[in-house]
C-alpha cells in the first residue's frame, strides 16, 4: 500500500474496533490511515464514515493498548487498493492483501482499488455456458454457468466444503480445453478448515492456477471486510484484463456479516432485523454483483459462496439476503446428511435462476429441461407421499401413489446419493431417465412426446 | 439520475463510476416532427401539437407542457434536435420537443376513470381467477426464488400495453442484462415489431447507489404518466417496490430521521400510497377525448417470506390485486407460484361485463365454477390427510383428481415454453370448456357403473396434461375434437 501526506492528532474517543476523530478534511470514505503509536509502532486503518464532526476510522488489527494521548493518524489519500498481477497466481496473502507465503510483495502491474465499480449492464454478456460439476443434483437439476454467483446454504457440521472442493475439482465446460483459475477467500474459519482446502489445491494440483487470500477466525474481524473485496479484485483482474475463467469460493459468508453486525454494533447503528445493519444487503450486493461476463472480454467471474444457516434457518437475515441477490442456491439438507446421502442436497429449495441460459439442444441435450422439470414434479410428490403413508400407512395408498413414493426413494438413494464419484451430464442423464421408468409414461406430461419416445424405458 | 447507459459505456468504459453527467437525451440527434395544430389555433396543457415516429411503432405525440397556453403564433415542420424550438405561442412560450418535469410530482390529468377493461396478461391464473384492470394496481410478494422477477418479465412481454416502462429497482444486473438481450429479439404479438420498441428501462441494480434506487421508481412513474398523457395504455414493472423502500430507509436513517417500525420512516405508508395512486385510467388534458392508463405491478420482497412486514402491509391496503407467491409452490416448481387462496382482485365485478361481452357469457361461471372446485378438492386432501383416499367415494375421487387437473394443467404455465409462455383468452376459454366436459364424462361413466380406475386410465386424462402445449392457431377446433370424442365414449356400451 502506497503513501502518505498528511498527520493529524486529535483523536477523540475509541470504541470497539473504531477510532473518532476530530476535525479532520479532506478525507474520503474508504481511504487508508496508518495509526502512529507513541512507541513508534504502527497499525492501519480505514475510513468508513464521515460527518460534519468527525470521521470514523476502522483499525484493521486490535484496537488494544491504543489511547487517545498520543497516537497519531497518517492519512494516505488513497483507498485501499491492491497491486495486481499475472504473478497472483500461485500466491498467498491475508485478509489485508498481504502475503504471507514468505515470498515477496509481487510486482504490480497496475494498482486497483478494491471496493470495485458497478458493471454497466448495457456491457453485460448473458452467461451461457453450462459448468459441468459431475454432480447429478447440480448439473441435472439446478445447472451452473459460468459467471453465476450460486451460493451453498450449508449447517453447521454439513459437508460444504467437501461439495464445494469437489466442484472445484471437477469443474469442466465440456468441449473446452482451458482450465479455471481459481479465488479462495476464507473469512473467519477455522485453521483447520482452511487447511483443508489447501491440501486439496495442492493434491489436485490446482495450485499454481489459485489465489488464497486467509483471514481466519483469530485474525482481525475488521478486516474480515476487506478479504471479499480483495478476492473478488483480484478474480476481475484475472477474468477480464487476462481472459480467465475464475472460479471465486468464498467462504464463511455468515462469519463475513457477523463481522459487519459487530460493526455496526459498534457505531451505535439502529440494528435492523436480528441486529444486522439494515444496509446488508447492499453491503452483500456490492460482493455477490461482482461475478458475471463482459461483452468483448472472454474471461468471467463465477461465484461459489458458501454460507452456514444459522439453526439451519433458511429464513435467516444471512441465507435470505443473499437469496435475494445470488442467482439462486444450492441448499444441504440434515435429514438427508444423516441417512448417509452425499452430497446431501436437498433439491426441492434449491434453485438455479440461469439454467435456462445454459441448457438445451447444442448446449447439454434437448431433453434435459423437460426431464428436470419432471423428475422434479414426482420427487415433490413422492415427498409428499411419504409423509402420508407415515399416516395411513402404505395400503392406503392407490397403486400410482406407491410408484411415486418408491420413486422418491430411489432418486434420493441413487440420483442425490453419488458418494465421491464424478458423472458427466449424459451419465446423470442416463440415470434421470431410468428413474423416470419407474412411472407409466403417460404421466411424463412434463416432457414432450417426441423425447419420450426417444429416452423412454418403462 | 437519468443516465443513458449506452453513453455512459462509450465515456467509461465498461464499469460505472462516480460522477459521470451524461444527457438522458442525446442532444444532436433529430427527430422529424409533424405538427398537427397550425398557428393561431389555441392551444393549452396537455394538447397535441404534433407527432414524432419516435420508433416505427410508438407515435411520440408532442404535448403542450402542462400549465401552459395560448395562441400558437408560428410552428413548424421539420427535421429538430430535442432542444430547438418548434413551436411559439402568442405570449411568447417557446415549445420544444423535450419536456423537463419533477419526478416527484404527479403530472396531472382531466379526470380519473373507473377501472372497467382488464388488464390482459396472457397468464391463465392472473386473467381467469385474479384480475387485474387496465389502470389497476397489481402487487406480487414473495420470497427469493419465489417467481417474481419472472412473472414482470413475462408481463412485460406478453400483456397488452402500448408502452411497458420497466424499473429494475435494486436488483441484479444479469437479469437487466436478458432484458437488454432478448426484448430487441422478441417480437411484440400485436404490433410485429421487436419489443424494445414499446419498452422503456429504468434500471438501478442492487450494487449502484443507493440515492438513485429511491429516485427511480418516481423516474419510472413519472415516464409512465408521460406516454399516458399522450393517449397510451401503460404499464409500469416495478421490481422490487421493496428495494425502493429500503433505500428510502437507508436514506431516513443517515438524516437521522426517527424510525418507525423495522428501521422504516413514519411517512413509509404514505409514500408508497402516494406512488401506487399515480397509476390509474384518465381522461388526459388538452382537447378531444383522449385516454391514458398506467397499470402498476409491483414485486414485493418481504424479508423471510414473510407478508406481515410494512412494505407487503402498506401495499396491500392500496393495491386492488394480490398476487401472493408461494414457496412452497416454487420449490416443487409450481409455476406461477401463486397461491390462490391468499390472492384476490378487487377488480373482479367491474370487469365481469367485459368478459362476458368479449370472451364467452359463461366466463364468470367457469371460473366460480372451478374455485368451488379447488376449494372442494382442498377439503378432500385434508381427509386424506387422515385417513388415505381408500376412505373417499368414487365421485369425490373425481373431485379430487379434477382439483389436480386445475392445478397442474390449467393453472400451471411454464414462462419458457415456446406455446404457453403467453396464452390468449380464447384458449384460456376453450380449455376450461374441455376439463368441464372431462368432469360430466368421468362423472356419467361412473353412472353407468364404470370403475374410477379404469376412467382415469382412459387416454384423455393425458391428452388433458398436454393441451396446454397445443398451438393456438387451431386451438379450438382441437377442443372441439376432442370434446367429442368424450361424447362418444360416453355412448359406447362396455360390458
Ligand atoms: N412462470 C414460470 N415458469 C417457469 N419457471 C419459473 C416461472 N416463474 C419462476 N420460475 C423459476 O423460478 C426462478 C426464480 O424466479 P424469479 O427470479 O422470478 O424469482 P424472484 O421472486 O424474482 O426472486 P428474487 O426476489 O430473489 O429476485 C426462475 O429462475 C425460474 O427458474
Ligand atoms: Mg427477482
Amino acid at each position: 500500500m502506497d503513501l502518505l501526506t498528511r498527520e493529524y492528532g486529535a483523536l477523540h474517543s475509541i470504541s470497539g474496533p473504531l477510532l473518532f476523530v476530530q476535525g479532520v478534511r479532506k478525507v474520503s470514505i474508504g481511504e487508508m490511515v496508518a495509526i502512529l503509536l507513541p512507541d513508534g509502532k504502527e497499525r492501519r486503518g480505514q475510513v468508513i464514515e464521515i460527518s460534519e464532526r468527525h470521521a470514523v476510522i476502522q483499525v484493521l488489527e486490535t484496537t488494544a493498548g491504543l489511547s487517545t494521548t498520543g497516537t497519531r493518524l497518517r492519512f494516505s489519500e488513497s483507498v485501499a487498493r491492491m497491486g495486481l498481477s499475472p504473478e497472483l497466481l500461485g500466491r498467498r496473502f491475508n485478509g489485508a492483501g498481504e502475503p504471507i507465503d514468505g515470498l515477496p510483495e509481487i510486482i504490480p502491474e497496475r494498482w486497483v482499488g478494491i471496493i470495485g465499480s458497478p458493471i454497466n449492464p448495457v456491457a453485460r454478456d448473458k452467461p451461457a455456458h453450462f459448468i459441468q460439476t459431475g454432480l447429478s443434483t447440480i448439473d441435472g437439476l439446478n445447472t451452473l454457468v459460468r459467471g453465476q454467483k450460486l451460493p451453498i446454504f450449508s449447517g453447521s457440521g454439513l459437508p460444504a466444503k467437501e461439495i464445494a472442493a469437489q466442484i472445484l475439482r471437477q469443474a469442466k465446460v465440456v468441449g473446452e480445453a482451458t482450465e479455471f483459475a481459481i479465488v479462495f477467500a476464507a473469512m473467519g474459519i477455522t485453521f483447520r478448515e482452511a487447511a483443508f482446502f489447501l491440501d486439496e489445491f495442492e493434491k489436485s494440483g490446482v495450485s499454481e492456477h489459485t489465489v488464497v487470500f486467509l483471514n481466519l477466525a483469530d485474525d482481525p474481524t475488521i478486516e474480515r471486510l476487506l478479504t471479499p473485496r480483495f478476492a473478488l479484485t483480484a478474480a476481475e483482474y484475472l477474468a477480464f484484463t487476462h481472459n480467465r475463467h475464475v472460479l471465486v469460493i468464498l467462504t464463511d459468508m455468515t462469519n463475513y456479516c457477523e463481522a459487519l453486525r459487530e460493526i455496526a454494533t459498534a457505531r451505535e447503528e439502529i440494528p435492523g432485523r436480528r441486529g444486522y445493519p439494515g444496509y446488508m444487503y447492499t453491503d452483500l450486493a456490492t460482493i455477490y454483483e461482482r461475478a458475471g461476463r463482459i461483452k468483448g472480454r472472454s474471461g468471467s467471474v463465477t461465484q461459489l459462496p458458501i454460507l452456514t444457516m444459522p439453526d439451519d434457518d433458511i429464513t435467516h437475515p444471512i441465507p435470505d439476503l443473499t437469496g435475494y441477490i445470488t442467482e439462486g442456491q444450492i441448499v444441504l439438507s440434515r435429514d438427508l446428511h444423516r441417512r448417509g446421502i452425499y452430497p446431501p442436497i436437498d433439491v426441492l429449495p434449491s434453485l438455479s435462476r440461469l439454467m435456462n441460459l445454459g441448457i438445451g439442444e447444442g448446449k447439454s441435450r434437448a431433453d434435459h429441461r423437460g426431464a428436470a422439470d419432471q423428475l422434479y414434479a414426482f420427487y415433490a410428490q413422492g415427498r409428499d407421499l411419504r409423509r402420508l403413508a407415515a399416516i395411513v400407512g402404505e395400503e392406503g395408498l392407490t397403486e400410482p401413489d406407491k410408484r411415486l413414493l418408491k420413486f422418491a426413494e430411489r432418486f434420493e438413494q441413487e440420483f442425490v446419493n453419488q458418494g465421491s464419484e464424478e458423472r458427466s451430464l449424459e451419465q446423470t442423464l442416463i440415470l434421470g431417465w431410468k428413474l423416470l421408468g419407474l412411472l407409466p409414461k403417460e404421466r411424463l406430461t412434463r416432457i414432450k412426446p417426441e423425447f419420450i419416445q426417444t429416452y423412454y424405458k418403462g | 439520475m437519468q443516465r443513458p447507459l449506452e453513453a455512459i459505456r462509450r465515456e467509461q468504459g465498461d464499469f460505472i463510476g462516480r460522477g459521470v453527467v451524461v444527457p438522458a437525451l442525446s442532444r444532436t440527434k433529430r427527430w422529424p416532427f409533424v405538427p398537427s395544430v397550425k398557428s393561431g389555433d389555441r392551444v393549452s396543457g396537455g394538447e397535441v401539437i404534433g407527432v414524432v415516429a419516435e420508433t416505427p411503432r410508438i407515435e411520440h405525440r408532442v404535448l403542450v407542457p402542462p400549465g401552459v397556453s395560448g395562441k400558437v403564433a408560428e410552428i413548424r415542420e421539420g427535421s429538430f434536435q430535442v432542444t430547438e424550438t418548434i413551436a411559439a405561442l402568442d405570449n411568447g412560450t417557446a415549445l420544444t420537443l423535450i419536456q423537463k418535469w419533477p419526478v416527484r410530482t404527479p403530472r396531472p390529468f382531466r379526470e380519473r376513470l373507473s377501472p372497467t377493461l382488464p388488464f390482459i396478461t396472457g397468464q391463465r391464473i392472473f386473467d381467469l381467477l385474479f384480475p387485474v384492470a387496465a389502470g389497476g394496481t397489481a402487487i406480487v410478494p414473495g420470497g427469493f426464488g419465489t417467481g417474481k422477477t419472472v412473472i414482470e418479465q413475462t408481463l412485460a412481454k406478453y400483456a397488452q400495453a402500448d408502452i411497458i416502462v420497466y424499473v429494475g429497482c435494486g436488483e441484479r444486473g444479469n437479469e437487466m442484462t436478458e432484458v437488454l438481450a432478448d426484448f430487441p429479439g422478441l417480437v411484440d404479438p400485436s404490433s410485429g415489431r421487436p419489443l424494445m420498441e414499446r419498452t422503456v428501462l429504468v434500471i438501478n441494480t442492487s450494487n449502484m447507489p443507493v440515492a438513485a434506487r429511491e429516485a427511480s421508481i418516481y423516474t419510472g412513474i413519472t415516464i409512465a404518466e408521460y406516454y399516458r398523457d399522450m393517449g397510451y395504455r401503460v404499464a409500469l414493472m416495478a421490481d422490487s417496490t421493496s428495494r425502493w423502500a429500503e433505500a428510502l430507509r437507508e436514506i431516513s436513517s443517515r438524516l437521522e430521521e426517527m424510525p418507525g417500525e423495522e428501521g422504516y420512516p413514519t411517512y413509509l405508508a404514505t409514500r408508497l400510497a402516494n406512488f401506487y395512486e399515480r397509476g390509474g385510467r384518465v381522461a388526459c388534458l388538452g382537447s378531444g377525448d383522449r385516454q391514458g392508463s398506467i397499470t402498476v405491478v409491483s414485486a414485493i420482497s418481504p424479508p423471510g417470506g414473510d407478508f406481515s412486514e410494512p412494505v407487503t402491509q402498506c401495499s396491500m391496503r392500496v393495491a386492488g390485486t394480490l398476487w401472493a407467491l408461494d414457496s412452497d409452490l416454487a420449490h416443487r416448481r409450481h409455476f406461477p407460484a401463486i397461491n390462490w387462496k391468499r390472492s384476490y382482485s378487487l377488480y373482479m365485478a367491474s370487469l365481469e361485463d367485459y368478459y362476458r361481452r368479449m370472451v364467452a357469457p359463461d366466463w364468470a361461471d367457469l371460473r366460480k365454477e372451478m374455485m368451488a372446485l379447488l376449494q372442494q378438492e382442498e377439503d378432500l386432501q385434508e381427509i386424506v390427510q387422515l385417513v388415505g383416499v381408500d376412505a373417499l367415494q368414487d365421485p369425490q375421487r373425481v373431485t379430487l383428481e379434477l382439483g389436480r387437473i386445475f392445478r397442474d394443467d390449467f393453472l400451471r404455465q411454464h414462462a419458457f415454453s415456446e406455446v404457453d409462455a403467453a396464452c390468449p383468452l380464447d384458449k384460456q376459454y376453450w380449455m376450461l370448456k374441455v376439463i368441464f366436459a372431462y368432469q360430466s364424462l368421468c362423472r356419467d361413466l361412473l353412472k353407468k357403473g364404470r370403475a374410477v380406475e379404469e376412467i382415469f386410465s382412459l387416454p384423455f386424462r393425458e391428452e388433458l396434461g398436454r393441451m396446454k402445449e397445443i398451438p393456438v392457431l387451431g386451438f379450438t377446433d382441437r377442443a372441439k375434437e376432442l370434446m367429442a370424442r368424450m361424447d362418444k365414449e360416453r355412448e359406447r356400451e362396455v360390458e
